[in-house]
Parts: C-alpha cells; sequence; structure tokens
C-alpha cells in the first residue's frame, strides 16, 4: 500500500534530525497560524501563489532562496564543527552516514536551491524592466517553473525527516549511487528533486531566451541592452543547451536503479566513467549560469556608483559570449584523473586556462570603470569590491587547477572545497548581495539599511579568509574532502580556526536578517519616492518604485546604451505627454501551482515506490494541465483611464512623500 | 519617417500581443532545439555502450530491418500528411485538417504498434534492458523516441476535440503549427534512430 514507507522510515532514533525536525515543524506551525489568524491566505493565494507579475515571481525566488540558505548553512556549520572536534581519536558528534548526507545536502541546496533560485530570482525582477517588456513571453510557463523549483526543495525537506538523503556527494557519482552501493531512498530523493526543479529551470531558460530576443521595447538594439541582460541571455543559452543532459543524465541513473538497467554499473558493459562525463558536460556551464549573471550585476553596479559608463561595453559582451562558448569545452578538468590520456588532458587543461583571458577583461574593465570615476563607497560597491579581489584569488587557483600533473595532486583534495567557494561565494554570493542590495528598492520601494548591509559585506568578507584559506593550507598537509574525522592532530588548529571564519560568516548572515528587519521597520524614512534611488543609467529606474504590474505607462524608448541616464542629462521625461492606451496583461493562474503540487506528489510516490500514488499524480497533471489549454480566458486589457488612475495616485504619493 | 513607424509597428508587435503566435513558435523551437540535447546525450550514450553487449545479443542478432522499414515508411507518411493538414489549415478548412489528422494519428499508431511488438519481442526472448548496457542504451533510446511520439498522438487527440469545439482561431492556429513541428522533428529524430541504431547495428 505504501511501498517502501513504514513507520520505521522516520529517524527517531538520531536526536539531531529531530531537534531540526521540530524547530522546523514548530516554525512551520507558527507561520501557519500567524497566517491565519490575520487571515491573509486568500491573498497569498490570489496575489502571490497564482501571480504571473514576473517582479512578484522574483521575489518568491528570492524567499525560497533565502530560507534554504538557513538550511544550507547549518549543514555548513555542523560540518565544520565536526571537523573542528574529530582530530586524532575523537569521533566528533556527528556519525559517517549522517555526516556524507550532510555534505551532499550542503552542495545541491547551495548550488540548486540558493544559487539558481537567486540567480534566476533577479532575472525576473530585473530583465523585462531593463528591457522595458511588460512581462515575460510565456507568463504561465514563468510561473509553473517557480513552482516546480519550489516543490522540489519542499522534497528536500521532507527528506530530512522522512527516511534519508543522498550520501553520495552533490553529483551522485555512479556507481557509488546505483542501487547497489545506495540502497537506501537517499538516492532517489536527489534524483526527483533534481529532476522537477531542472524541468523547472530549463522551462526559465527558454522563457527569458524568448523574452530578451523578442520583447525588446522600441530602438533596443542588442548592442545596446544592458550588461545584466546580455550575461542573463547568455546564462539562458546555457540552461537550454546543458539541463537537457542533466534531465537525460539524471534518466539514465534512474533507469538503473528503478529498472535494473545498465549505464552506469560495474558490470554487463555499463561504463560508470560515462556518469562523471554526462553530469559534468552539464556541471561546468552550470557554474557560468550562475556567474555570468553576477558579473552582470557588478557592471550595473560599478558603472552607477562610478556615475560612468561601463569602460568598454562591447568587450563586456563579447567577452560574456566567449565564456559562454567555452564553458562547454572544459567539463574534463573536473577529471584529469580518469586516465583519458596526456593529450586530451593538455586539450582541456589549455582550454581551461583560455577562460581566464575573457575574465581577465572583464575585470579590467571593472578596473577602468572605477578609474577617475566618483565612485561611492556604498554596500552593493563594497560587494564588488570584494569580489574582485576575491574572485581574482580564485580564479587564479582554477588556473593552478587547470594544469593536469598539478591537478593529479590537488584532486580530490580540500585544495578544490577552498577554490570553488573561493568563486561561488566571492563571485556568487556577493553578487547575489551587490544585486539585492541595488535592485530591493524596485521591489519594495524602499531601501535596504546602509549601515547593516555594511556590517554584513564586512563579516561575510573576512568571515570567508578566516574560514577557507586555512583550507587551502590544509590541503597542502594532505587532507582531503568529504571526510568525517582525521587522524593527524597537527590539523586541528586550521580546522578550528575554519570553524571560527564560519562563525563570522554566521554573523554576517544575522546582519543581513537585521538588515531586513531594521529596514522594513524604517520603510518610511527609506522610501524611494522618485523610483530612481542611485541615479540609475539602465529602463528599470525610469519607473516607479515598486513598479506598477504593467510595468510602464508608456512603454519607453531607447537610442543608446545607458539611454535612461542621457535621457536624464537631457531632462527629456517631461516631453512624453502622450495618451495612455489599452494595456494587454496576462490574468493569473491557479495552474501552475495545482501541476506542481502533482508534481510533488510523483516524486514523493517514486521515491518510496508507491506506484498507485505515482498514477495518481501522473492524471493529476495531465488533468490540470489540460483545463489549462482549454481555458480560453487567460488574458485581459486594463483600459487606458484605469492606467491613468494608477499613474495619478502614484504621482499624488510621490508629492505626498517628498 | 516613413521606416520608423514600419519599425516601431514591427517592435511593438509583441508588447500588445505577448502570446503572439511568432512568439510562441520561436519557443517552440527553442524547445525543440533543448529536446534535442536530450537525444544528443542519449545518442553519445548509445554510441558509448553499444559494444558493452556482455556476452548477450549484438545489433545484428536482434534487429529485424523488414518490420523497422515498415514502421519507417509509416512515420515518414505520416509527416506527409501533417504537412497536407497544415495546408488545409492555411486554406481554412477546418474538416480536411481534422481528416488529415485523424490519418497522422493512425499512421503514428502504426509506428507505435511496430515498436511495441518489437520491444515485446525482445522482452519475451530474455532480450530485456535488463540484460546488458547495450540494450539499455539501446531500449532507452528508441523508447525515448516512442514516448514523444506517444505525446504528439496524445495532442493530435487533443488537437482534434479542440478543433471541433473551437474551430480554427488565434489560440488553435499556433498550437497546430508547433505540434507539426514536433511531429517533423520526431521524424528527422526518427531518421537518425534508423541510420545509425538499425541499419550501422546491421551493417
Amino acid at each position: 500500500m505504501f511501498g517502501k514507507l513504514t513507520l520505521e522510515s522516520i529517524p527517531y532514533h538520531e536526536p539531531i534530525i529531530m531537534v531540526v525536525a521540530a524547530f522546523m515543524a514548530i516554525g512551520g506551525i507558527a507561520l501557519f497560524g500567524l497566517i491565519t489568524y490575520y487571515r491573509k491566505w486568500g491573498w497569498l493565494w490570489n496575489e502571490w501563489f497564482t501571480s504571473v507579475d514576473h517582479k512578484k515571481l522574483g521575489i518568491m525566488y528570492f524567499i525560497v532562496a533565502l530560507v534554504m540558505l538557513l538550511r544550507g548553512f547549518s549543514d555548513a556549520i555542523m560540518m565544520r564543527t565536526q571537523l573542528a572536534m574529530a582530530a586524532g581519536d575523537a569521533a566528533g558528534y556527528l556519525p559517517p552516514h549522517h555526516y556524507d548526507q550532510i555534505f551532499t545536502a550542503h552542495g545541491v541546496i547551495m548550488i540548486f536551491f540558493v544559487a539558481m533560485p537567486m540567480v534566476i530570482g533577479l532575472m525576473n525582477l530585473v530583465v523585462p524592466l531593463q528591457i522595458g517588456a511588460r512581462d515575460v513571453a510565456f507568463p504561465f510557463l514563468n510561473n509553473l517553473s517557480f513552482w516546480l523549483f519550489a516543490v522540489s526543495a519542499i522534497l528536500v525537506n521532507i527528506s530530512l525527516v522522512v527516511g534519508e538523503f543522498a550520501a553520495t556527494g552533490w553529483l551522485a557519482y555512479a556507481p557509488l549511487s546505483g542501487i547497489e552501493f545506495s540502497p537506501g531512498v537517499g538516492v532517489d530523493y536527489w534524483i526527483w528533486a533534481l529532476q522537477i526543479s531542472g524541468i523547472g529551470t530549463t522551462l526559465t531558460g527558454i522563457n527569458f531566451f524568448v523574452t530578451i530576443i523578442k520583447m525588446r521595447t522600441k530602438g533596443m538594439t542588442m548592442f545596446r541592452m544592458p550588461i545584466f541582460t546580455w550575461t542573463s541571455l547568455c546564462a539562458n543559452v546555457l540552461i537550454i543547451a546543458s539541463f537537457p543532459i542533466l534531465t537525460a543524465t539524471i534518466a539514465l541513473l534512474t533507469l538503473d536503479r528503478y529498472l535494473g538497467m545498465h549505464f552506469f554499473t560495474n558490470d554487463f558493459g555499463g561504463n560508470m566513467m560515462m556518469y562523471v562525463n554526462l553530469i559534468w558536460a552539464w556541471g561546468h556551464p552550470e557554474v557560468y549560469i550562475l556567474i555570468l549573471p553576477a558579473f552582470g550585476v557588478f557592471s550595473e553596479v560599478i558603472a552607477t556608483f562610478a556615475r560612468k559608463r561601463l569602460f568598454g561595453y562591447a568587450t563586456m559582451v563579447w567577452a560574456t559570449i566567449s565564456i559562454t562558448l567555452l564553458s562547454f569545452v572544459v567539463w574534463l578538468h573536473h577529471f584529469f584523473t580518469m586516465g583519458a590520456g596526456a593529450n586530451v588532458n593538455a586539450f582541456f587543461g589549455i582550454m581551461t586556462m583560455i577562460i581566464a583571458i575573457p575574465t581577465g577583461v572583464k575585470v579590467f574593465n571593472w578596473l577602468f570603470t572605477m578609474f577617475r570615476g566618483s565612485l561611492e563607497l556604498t554596500s552593493p560597491v563594497l560587494w564588488t569590491l570584494g569580489f574582485i579581489i576575491t574572485f581574482t584569488l580564485g580564479g587564479m587557483t582554477g588556473v593552478m587547477l587547470a594544469v593536469p600533473a598539478a591537478n593529479f595532486v590537488l584532486h580530490n583534495s580540500l585544495f578544490v572545497i577552498a577554490h570553488f567557494h573561493n568563486v561561488i561565494i566571492g563571485g556568487v554570493v556577493f553578487g547575489m548581495m551587490a544585486g539585492l542590495t541595488y535592485w530591493f528598492p524596485k521591489a519594495f520601494g524602499f531601501t535596504l539599511s546602509e549601515k547593516w548591509g555594511k556590517r554584513s559585506f564586512w563579516c561575510w568578507f573576512i568571515g570567508f579568509y578566516v574560514a577557507f584559506m586555512p583550507l587551502y593550507v590544509l590541503a597542502f598537509f594532505g587532507a582531503v574532502r568529504r571526510m568525517q574525522s582525521y587522524p593527524n592532530p597537527e590539523w586541528q588548529p586550521w580546522m578550528i580556526l575554519a570553524w571560527v571564519g564560519a562563525v563570522i560568516i554566521m554573523l554576517g548572515i544575522v546582519c543581513t536578517i537585521i538588515q531586513f528587519w531594521v529596514s522594513i521597520r524604517d520603510r518610511k524614512q527609506n522610501a524611494d519616492v522618485t523610483g530612481d534611488p542611485w541615479h540609475g543609467r539602465t529602463l528599470e529606474w525610469s519607473t516607479s518604485s515598486p513598479a506598477p504590474f504593467y510595468n510602464f505607462a508608456r512603454l519607453p524608448e531607447v537610442g543608446d546604451i545607458d539611454s535612461f541616464w542621457s535621457q536624464k542629462q537631457r531632462s527629456e521625461e517631461q516631453l512624453e505627454e502622450a495618451p495612455y492606451t489599452d494595456i494587454h496583461m496576462p490574468r493569473n493562474t491557479v495552474a501552475g501551482p495545482v501541476i506542481s503540487f502533482f508534481a510533488l506528489v510523483i516524486g514523493f510516490a517514486l521515491v518510496w515506490h508507491i506506484w498507485w500514488l505515482a498514477g495518481v499524480g501522473a492524471v493529476g497533471v495531465f488533468v490540470s494541465f489540460m483545463a489549462r489549454v482549454f481555458n480560453d480566458d487567460i488574458d485581459y486589457y486594463v483600459p487606458a483611464a484605469e492606467v491613468e488612475r494608477i499613474e495619478r495616485e502614484h504621482q499624488q504619493r510621490v508629492e505626498a512623500q517628498a | 519617417m516613413a521606416t520608423d513607424t514600419l519599425h516601431h509597428g514591427a517592435a511593438a508587435e509583441p508588447h500588445e500581443h505577448h502570446d503572439a503566435s511568432g512568439t510562441k513558435l520561436f519557443g517552440f523551437w527553442v524547445y525543440l532545439m533543448s529536446d534535442l540535447v536530450i537525444f544528443g546525450s542519449l545518442f553519445a550514450t548509445y554510441a558509448v555502450l553499444m559494444r558493452g553487449t556482455a556476452g548477450g545479443p549484438t545489433g545484428a542478432d536482434i534487429f529485424e530491418l523488414p518490420l523497422i522499414l515498415f514502421g519507417t515508411f509509416a512515420l515518414l507518411i505520416s509527416s506527409f500528411t501533417f504537412g497536407m493538414g497544415v495546408l488545409a489549415m492555411h486554406a481554412n478548412r477546418v474538416g480536411q485538417v481534422k481528416v488529415w489528422l485523424v490519418i497522422t494519428f493512425l499512421l503514428g499508431l502504426c509506428f507505435l504498434g511496430m515498436e511495441i511488438y518489437e520491444f515485446q519481442h525482445l522482452i519475451h526472448e530474455g532480450f530485456g534492458p535488463d540484460r546488458s548496457g547495450f540494450l539499455s542504451a539501446f531500449f532507452t533510446l528508441v523508447g525515448t523516441h516512442g514516448l514523444h511520439v506517444m505525446f504528439g498522438m496524445i495532442w493530435i487527440l487533443v488537437m482534434l476535440v479542440q478543433l471541433s469545439t473551437k474551430g480554427l482561431n488565434d489560440m488553435t492556429r499556433p498550437r497546430i503549427l508547433c505540434l507539426s513541428l514536433f511531429w517533423h522533428f520526431l521524424d528527422i529524430v526518427w531518421i537518425c534512430v534508423f541510420s545509425f541504431v538499425y541499419l550501422m547495428g546491421v551493417l
């Protein structure tokens, strides 16, 4: 009746998990109670959950990502604590099997459920505004993508309490992830969480690619697009070309596990190294999907706060395009030790090093933009400066890893861990924090507290170095990754230092939470009445904050890069007095959340082999999708009079606040 | 000035009707390209595992070309009949569109029947997908194509219902066009399957 699911599947005997589960339950019940008490369910459902507004979806992506950041960071600090304790004969407090699940969950959560939704959330919030569009190309698919991602995050969290999570490392290398060596449900949770959210990501990639290609406003040629839009475009190309590989790879692993096939098994003609090749053919482009939009954020921030046009716009675009192309010919550097031979390794080593060239071009462009600009040291700029220093350092250790001979020594050591945290924290996290601070007023109509933003930055910046520099050192002592304890007590001081670093980073996260609290409390004082709090250069700053649901009452026209800036210099805004027109908008839809709910049912049922329930879920997906297909009432017109009323109300509010 | 107006008309179109048929078709093309990457991955997998027979049968031992050729022709002709359906749509003849779609559906059914028979026969002989890496890759590549054909056939049924209830309008026309792209796409993929898997398999 319930497949493999029994009451024994709930890990009562693990006190740590039970405490965490209790906290989650208390938090969940409290949240549920508050929403019910304030009677906000209808509002949440009608205004947010079923919304097809890209700005609201962007905000929801960020909220889920920040919650998952807390979960991923809890995993991190548990690991650091374990390693600070488990020297010599000491065993620490986490048994190996639990420790293995924690490092797996940490990687999976941080990449798929924190970094990806932050990047996609920022694209949602910003890209349509930057290109002067009223929406994305396929608003319903946008909502569906979000919910597919959200239910996958739920599936990962269910694994904490019901059953177990994978203990294989975040990429679930075969044959370890095969049924023979991982007979439990952990890998199945991994499979279905990634499969469902991966489909959502592919849909997002298609959606934003088409949006950017087809829906730019009048006069915005490709080479007048803001850099963030350019980097998003390239990231979406990477999503379209690489996520299907992930889908296929996970499907093959699924067939191995569920139907006894032999793609990645040791015996019967399977080939386990094919798994490693396939997963990295997706995995390497994936890191550029994360970092390219972060590069875009830094370009916007630097140009805005240096009050200068970005240095070398065209080279920035071409550097982005080169990185996009090169990212597909370097995957083998993740496993030089496979034994592909000297020539193959040399090719992939050289290709990897070549990526440093366009990246270097970008770094110099940022530096020259600041040079002789009047740089204002706001918190987004601090994140950017911290990024330039940290990312350059991380890039250099990356070039070291790209030397196959050196890689044979460094492979699987803590050097790799230090390197990729160096570029992911220094690049993606700093980038997303900069972007969050920079575009927050556009989403909510008030700016974030600078004081707490800067405190958060310094904690993250210092904490990162204290936490990860010791890992480079430990790697040269011979410390490998994914170890639960170590025999050499001389490593312990470095491990304790790394733990201190993690605690400093935790203070950074606390500062961010206080930042939200303080900023929401003081929202009246920090209100952004003009819609352009930073004297921005791109179109998103030309509409009000928060932007109306139709984004622009009149669609803007563009004659240059940074058109809004030159328009302000000529103070042309007053000239536009064209009458308002009716605006065509999509209707909200329940199809996204409903289809995704049934996808969650399918995922959970397949994890536990509850075949009838999977059938119910499949029928649910089909029926709810058909209901959407047969619904013709999916859009409407906002009458010009209504637009005029909203715009006039906004004017009055601005005048009242000014 | 005249060119300016022209430019405005072209640029403003997608904003006013963001689900305009052009954007939809372009988006569907992009989807097909991403689907192609899935097939590309499966072809690569097949190429790697082709020789991983683990003492089981090779392609030459099990492929029955005459049967496959029958299915292949059914699918190729179905692409032609779908093309006729699209021509009928452009001529606004709903009845003819439906007739051509039904014929396409039946030809798809022939193809799928051939494939199910082949799979069932192989499994019955003891050469199922769990026999060897080669057979896993074979069943998965061919089966994924077959699943796509099945989805295409379900889609044809849905379109038949929509054509009967709604007729040809701004909603159904782009859907028929997308479906035709999908159907031709599956034909192209099948030509690759037929050449790389079956023909090269028996060589």
